[in-house]
């Protein structure tokens, strides 16, 4: 009887020993955005100001063979005069490390607010613009992005 | 780093007054994210480009500040309203305190 009670303490533990290896094994390596962390980037940004949706063309490929080098651009619609131009636009991955892209920072002297760079995805994940404009309105793009191969930590 | 970063620019040497420009910019660098591991597992520390700036004439034109999630060897394009004969000054700065700068003459007529 005894004998029995430690057998089955013994497998016990191994069996829970087993859990906390494969548990250890599945979990991520690194810990990665979502949705309520861009939210809470663009909350940072203006409080509880809702962007409206509209104004903004974004820019990414439907499918992203390489996610080291995604190209994005980014274009709102603006007269881009002294009294009325983009301000800042903001550029968002939810599913990155970290939500952070890119933050742009425009002036009448561009005439236009347009502009592209190339950034690394971890995974298939959204990408999230906003965009201030000189009078303070808000506005907001969003683009889906399938990536086959992960830029992050690979 | 093998090399220091190598700035490249494609500006047009000269444009008709209020005619929109086309800025092209590129630059070596490896921007090291601080989330990839090395062999020996230890995170290999952040070290990017985290801001890139235009100005013309000595006022800003474009800024924008990078986040690890830009490419390695970052490129950067934007516009440009031509209206004076100038110098542009573009600047990249890293996260380690160097300025690397790069100056474009463009003509106006």
């Amino acid at each position: 009887m005894n004998l029995k009670t430690v057998e089955t303490t013994r497998r016990e533990t191994l069996t829970l020993a087993a859990i906390a290896g494969l548990a250890a094994f599945l979990a991520p390596k690194m810990s990665f955005a979502d949705e309520n962390a861009v939210a809470a980037e663009i909350k940072k940004l203006y409080g509880d100001k809702k962007p409206a949706s509209g104004k903004i063309k974004l820019d990414v490929p439907e499918i992203a063979e390489n996610g080291l080098v995604v190209p994005v651009n980014v274009e709102v619609e603006s007269p881009m005069t002294d009294k009325d131009y983009v301000k800042a636009v903001h550029v968002f991955a939810d599913g990155n490390p970290l939500p952070g892209v890119v933050t742009y920072k425009f002036t009448p002297a561009c005439g236009k607010a347009s502009a592209s760079t190339r950034m690394r995805l971890a995974q298939t994940q959204n990408i999230v613009c906003v965009a201030e404009m000189s009078d303070g309105n808000l506005y907001m793009a969003k683009a889906n992005v399938k990536v086959t191969i992960g830029g992050c930590g690979g | 780093m093998a090399n220091a970063p190598t700035p490249r620019v494609r500006v047009p040497a000269a444009a008709k007054a209020g005619e929109m420009i086309e800025i092209k910019t590129l630059i070596s660098h490896e921007m090291e994210s601080g989330q990839r591991k090395d062999s020996s597992g230890k995170v290999v520390p952040r070290k990017i480009i985290n801001k890139f700036s235009a100005t013309f004439n000595g006022k800003p034109v474009f800024e924008a500040d990078w986040n690890p999630a830009i490419s390695a060897n970052p490129y950067q394009s934007f516009f440009y309203k031509a209206s004076e004969t100038g110098e542009f000054t573009f600047t990249w700065k890293d996260d380690d305190g160097s300025e690397y700068t790069a100056k474009n003459k463009l003509t106006v007529g």
